[in-house]
């Protein structure tokens, strides 16, 4: 199953522990990660379920292309980690 | 009079409180240290404490606090319904009207609406919690108002609600400040909504739409708990008073040093009393001068006083924002936070003020307890 690694600077926040959930795309795997934890979405989705403006995501060390739909494929292996952008300061 | 304040910043919730034996005012707390601390409110109601935060890459949280800010815990913040695949949804797009990108007030229904909060937002959204803060409604009979199209954004890229006032006589009639969109009236709760800004003027547009109600950009708007028709407005074109509940409007050109700024309070038992915190306008925004001072007026709006004894006089370049100044229930103790991280409280109707401290991060919002 994929691996989601959330930045450490959520921890002051929200609980973000490393998961491994099943989906193939973005949206699928973080979904299932919201599932389980349901704080946790609104800090890394806006309000139309976008990826936030300062948020950005890597699918085995690449950039994900759809921060709207999140459609990127993510394989069975994948590892998938979710940061902070530089652009928020 | 009050003895303790929260105070908003850019870096943190701060609380200021008179202690020990001389009775100092000194800051108590700090809470959110690092975070953005868009508005503050404690409820008169209940006690309940609201935060809100603008976290800079995580976007917006609500917390609330049963024991006076010394725990807290998240609870939902307002956000927008999905909206059907848009053009907002296309790839690359970024925030943007559909999502919450800042609370800008937060303030209580009525007396008789226990746990019930009004909630204005930046990109133009009024919200209402009738749970404490639990969950949250959008108002769409002012969100779907076709004049909501003509609303824009004044120092921010979209525009936002920052004052509601609602009237001790009835908890139903709700006033609502929004720049740039004017001021809107709900006499229902709600469900319906009139713009009301008769009177004010907008240099900003064109001519033919300097009248405009809906493209008016009143900087902050409070009303007299005392005599309710009687609301004060610092625009972003001068100070603006009404004494018929928002009917109309009479501009007040008297104000010293100047007519621009944010801020505006007004006496608790005394309409004719009003508070302003004058600048240079329009993209400026420094002193008059590079001295700091509060302009009073007692006679409501025929002369004002220019206060400064104990505000710095030279070389002074603070800004105070529309929520960095406030009158306490007596009318006699205030306090003003700067963008510079100055805070100053009055305790004798703004005559005189003393500096509580120089180093606090840009403040926002300033609000007694």
């Amino acid at each position: 199953m994929p691996r989601v690694i959330f930045t450490p600077n959520l921890r002051r926040h929200v609980s973000a522990p490393p998961s491994q959930v099943s989906g193939k795309t973005v949206r699928a795997v973080l979904e299932a990660v919201f599932k389980r934890n349901p704080k946790l979405q609104s800090y890394i989705l806006d309000d139309q379920g976008r990826l936030r403006q300062h948020v950005v995501v890597f699918v085995d060390g690449e950039l994900i292309q759809d921060r709207v739909g999140l459609s990127d494929a993510v394989e069975e292996t994948a590892e998938i980690f979710v940061m902070q952008a530089l652009s928020g300061g | 009079m009050n003895d303790r304040l929260f105070v908003a910043t850019r870096k943190g919730l701060f609380t200021v409180a008179r202690s020990g034996d001389s009775k100092r005012w000194g800051v108590s707390r700090a809470a959110f240290l690092g975070d953005r601390v868009s508005m503050v409110f404690p409820d008169p109601r209940d006690g309940t404490v609201y935060a809100a935060l603008a976290l800079d890459h995580f976007g917006v949280k609500l917390h609330r606090s049963f024991d006076g800010g010394e725990t807290w815990e998240e609870v939902t913040a307002p956000s927008y319904p999905k909206q059907p695949q848009s053009e907002n949804q296309q790839e690359g797009a970024i925030a943007s009207e559909d999502s919450v990108i800042q609370i800008w007030c937060l303030e209580a229904a009525g007396v008789d609406e226990a746990g019930t909060l009004w909630a204005g937002t930046i990109p133009g959204g009024l919200f209402r919690s009738r749970d404490k803060g639990s969950s949250w409604e959008l108002i769409h009979s002012l969100w779907d108002r076709p004049e909501r199209e003509k609303w824009f954004g004044g120092g921010y890229d979209h525009p936002g609600i920052h004052s509601t006032c609602v009237d001790p006589r009835d908890s139903r009639h709700v006033t609502v400040g929004v720049s740039c969109g004017g001021v809107w009236v709900t006499f229902d709760g709600g469900d319906s909504w009139q713009c009301r800004a008769e009177g004010m003027h907008a240099e900003y547009m064109p001519r033919e739409q300097q009248g405009d109600c809906w493209i008016q950009d009143p900087h902050r708007v409070v009303q007299c708990p005392s005599s309710p028709d009687v609301l004060w407005a610092q625009h972003h074109n001068g100070v603006f008073r009404t004494t018929d509940g928002a009917k109309s409007w009479q501009e007040i050109l008297t104000v010293k040093p100047s007519v621009f700024g944010f801020a505006v309070a007004v006496h608790p038992k005394d309409p004719d009393t009003a508070w302003f915190v004058p600048g240079v306008k329009d993209e400026c925004r420094i002193p008059v001068n590079a001295q700091v001072v509060v302009a009073r007026t007692r006679d409501g709006g025929q002369s004002f006083e220019v206060l400064r004894q104990g505000l710095p006089q030279e070389h002074a370049y603070d800004l105070v924002y529309r929520h960095g100044l406030e009158v306490d229930s007596s009318g006699d103790q205030l306090a003003m936070g700067s963008t510079t991280g100055s805070l100053w409280i009055s305790e004798n109707g703004g005559d005189s003020w003393k500096h509580i401290s120089t180093h606090l991060p840009p403040i926002y919002c300033v609000r007694f307890v």
